[in-house]
């Protein structure tokens, strides 16, 4: 297998950390190298954030730069749009179908640009989905991270590795039940 | 055991317990802060703190090295700067326990006001400096680092990057080596009196030597050969980018011991390869020695000396591989960082925002977000303590060039208040400056991450101290109006302010309203809500720049999961439309 690079992007506070914390854990046990970067700091306040995760049989860069990565997982569509050149050309988008206006979109300075899905749609292959409404529906918003990780999943076809045992050891055991949810509610929606 | 996966910086702390380091003391500043935050869970084995200063935390760290035990320091990358005194002298005096200095640098300045290449710091201050490149060298290194410094008798700078800071890797671990530590004995080599430090800078250069000769065998350095075509110099991070970018067959030379640079080792490398590439971020800090031994290399020529490097960077700069990209044609609205919601910090910032006569030098800090839009409060922003003294220049310029309308405030943090401010505050009142030091207390170091300082009441290894009051000192120095005031309660900031302009004696204030972050706190947390029947649509409530108060439909709309109800933008309203309720 190739090295892989998957990018988790969205705005601080939605969960990616953890999310890609499952990832590389499970990355982990099927015994690949993994690296993963991810930055601190003044991005945390309410700033676009992004983490990196790199696995194969040996990896060096815990950083990609433009065209390089196989897949995005967007928690917010802008965001997708934003980081859309660091996708290689036949790499696929996970893209959560949902609006974070900014600071400036929300005091009416600028405005939220129109169409992020269906451009991300003309040029690669995407797996839309709305992970809150999804994460809603099985009761608790917060979830909506692991709903995008099981798109994820599916997407890259890593069906090998036993993702139930990875999550239920990851999250807290009382969030366990619904991140269990979460996982299978986001690998059937896509 | 398995390999885990950990941080650099989490792997250096695992590498200070395992090098059986005893005392370390450092200030937070990003990338270096989780340095620290990893050492309390060693505290049976080795002593923690949070110093005031950078400054203060070297020459901690450095007394316990020469009373012989092995210590560490780690700041930020501007950090130094505030630590070169005592770094440099240091580096004459020479150690007994081997004594390490993280330098974390922040290339693309993800979180800082600067990009230095520190390493020049372990070049200028004559010093041996280990680089790793991942969060195994991070560990291993370290524990070199130590015998290094032991060896050749000096302190040794480990520098590191944010992606070595915070990227993570696998990571295997050892053991912890107790190391015996001589019955101390006085030494005069530590007294840097002229007559000594002449001595000793002889000795210094001689040690260099010997370290250079080292350099040249040492395990840190490493030959890996792969052919005669391509040969890659390089160190730190950029060695990963150029193992990705460099194609099959290209031979390396990787650098753990960059200063000095094993000038040997790099001319028998230089031969055995036809073109040879210098491959490092930021300044060309060996391409210059290597050119200047005589060595012909190629390197920021192509790559250039700004901001972080990518494997994709290295190709398309060195081989013009340009990446294919794909514009899907939409423009992403950029997300600036904002003060929280609820942040004690945007009462004062909204207060002195609205006097067109104010001139506010600012400092580092949660609360440089004062400069942002729409509360555009900032007049300036320079180092640690800058607050103060940047302030107290600026009134003496008015002063003398008569621009009598301006009144001039000073502002801090309560953290860089201990850390630098309180020198400043002396300066202002003993050479009689025009200035209002404002102390923003929020109890907590905001910025980093939530680092406890000495007015939060406990320290790094979670023991209660007692809490040093910022008024008190202030009033020691002689500020004869101490205003405390709550920056969220918007009259009481405005009167508090007017107050302190008008005052014919010394004046000074504290805001004082914790960080909501803290969570040892219970914090008052409610909702605030939108009469949308009594809104104008006027847009005062936006002034404030509050990320949960925003614009729908002409009129003004709070979201509910992000409020704390702190009710700045209730006070700002002139409608009354705006109303607190409980969560």
């Amino acid at each position: 297998m190739e090295n892989k690079s998957a990018l988790l992007v969205g705005v601080g506070g939605q969960g990616a950390i953890l999310t890609a914390k499952v990832l590389v854990t499970g990355l982990m046990r099927a015994g690949y190298d993994v690296k993963m970067s991810e930055v601190h700091g003044m991005s945390q306040r309410g700033g676009s954030v992004s983490t990196q995760v790199h696995w194969g049989k040996k990896v060096y860069s815990p950083v990609i730069g433009f065209g390089a990565a196989d897949i995005i997982v967007a928690f917010e569509k802008m965001e997708a749009v934003r980081y859309a050149n660091y996708l290689k050309p036949d790499g696929v988008a996970i893209i959560n179908d949902y609006e974070m206006a900014s600071s400036t979109i929300a005091a009416g300075m600028e405005k939220y640009p129109e169409g992020c899905l269906e451009a991300m749609q003309a040029h690669f292959k995407v797996f839309p989905l709305n992970a809150e409404k999804i994460a809603s529906e099985l009761g608790n918003v917060k979830c909506a991270n692991i709903v995008l990780f099981g798109s994820m999943v599916k997407a890259l076809n890593m069906t090998d590795i036993d993702w139930d045992a990875v999550i239920s050891d990851v999250v807290p055991a009382k969030f366990r039940e619904l991140n269990l949810r979460a996982y299978h509610a986001g690998f059937d929606a896509v | 055991m398995d390999p885990v996966l950990l941080s650099g910086n989490e792997a250096i702390a695992r590498g200070a317990f395992e090098a059986g380091v005893k005392v370390c003391s450092a200030y937070p500043g990003t990338p270096s802060t989780e340095i620290f935050e990893n050492l309390p869970q060693y505290k049976d084995a080795l002593y923690c703190e949070w110093a005031p200063n950078e400054k203060v935390a070297v020459e901690v760290a450095y007394g316990a090295s020469i009373a012989g035990v092995r210590s560490l320091s780690a700041m930020k990358h501007v950090g130094v700067n505030v630590a070169a005194d005592p770094l440099f002298t240091a580096a004459y005096n020479g150690v007994c326990g081997g004594f390490v200095i993280v330098s974390a640098d922040d290339p693309s300045m993800h979180s800082s006001q600067n990009e230095q290449d520190n390493r020049h710091y372990a070049r200028a201050a004559k010093i041996a400096m280990v680089e790793p490149s991942d969060s195994q060298e991070c560990l291993d290194f370290l524990k070199e680092a130590y015998a290094i410094s032991e060896q050749f008798d000096m302190p040794v700078m480990f520098r590191i990057t944010t992606r070595v800071a915070h990227s993570k890797s696998l990571v295997t671990f050892g053991e912890r080596t107790e190391r015996e530590v001589p019955a101390y004995k006085r030494n005069m080599k530590y007294v840097s009196s002229p007559a000594n430090a002449y001595k000793n800078h002889a000795k210094v250069e001689a040690n260099l030597k010997a370290l250079e000769a080292y350099a040249n065998t040492s395990p840190l350095n490493k030959e890996e050969i792969n052919g005669s075509e391509i040969g890659v110099i390089t160190a730190s991070i950029a060695y990963e980018y150029a193992k990705d970018a460099f194609p099959e067959g290209t031979s390396f030379l990787k650098l753990g011991l960059t200063n000095p640079l094993p000038m040997d080792l790099i001319k028998a490398f230089a031969k055995k390869v036809k073109k040879l590439y210098i491959v490092e971020e930021l300044d060309p800090f060996m391409e210059e020695q290597i050119k200047a031994a005589g060595v012909e290399c190629v390197g920021k020529e192509l790559i250039g000396n700004l901001y972080e490097l990518n494997p994709q960077l290295l190709r398309e700069r060195i081989f013009g591989e340009k990446p294919e990209t794909v514009d899907v044609g939409v423009k992403p609205v950029s997300r600036p960082p904002a003060l929280c919601p609820g942040c004690p910090h945007r009462g004062f910032f909204y207060t002195v925002g609205r006097h067109k006569n104010y001139v506010v030098a600012g400092d580092i800090g949660c609360y440089t977000l004062g400069f942002a839009p729409p509360l555009s409060a900032l007049d300036s922003c320079v180092c640690m303590g800058g607050g103060f003294t940047v302030a107290m220049g600026m009134a003496k310029a008015f002063e003398a060039s008569g621009q009598t309308d301006k009144k001039v405030f000073g502002v801090v943090g309560d953290s860089t208040f201990f850390h630098s401010g309180m020198t400043g505050a002396a300066e202002i009142i003993y050479n009689k400056g025009k200035v209002i030091p404002v102390v923003l207390d929020n109890s907590i170091t905001g910025m980093t991450g939530h680092q406890d300082n000495p007015g939060s009441g406990f320290t790094l290894e979670g023991e209660i101290a007692e809490k040093l009051k910022i008024e008190d000192i202030l009033a020691s120095y002689g500020y004869k109006k101490i205003i405390i005031v709550d920056p969220q309660d918007l009259k009481a900031m405005e009167a508090a302010v007017t107050e302190a302009a008008e005052s014919e004696v010394p004046a000074a204030i504290i805001t004082r309203r914790p960080c909501l972050l803290i969570k040892r706190i219970k914090h008052d947390i409610g909702k605030c809500e939108v009469d949308t029947n009594k809104c104008i649509g006027c847009r005062k409530c936006l002034s404030v720049g509050c990320p949960s108060v925003m614009v729908e439909n002409k009129k003004a709309k709070i979201d509910v999961t992000t409020c704390v109800g702190c009710t700045v933008c209730a006070q700002v309203c002139p409608m009354g439309a705006i109303t607190r309720k409980e969560k």
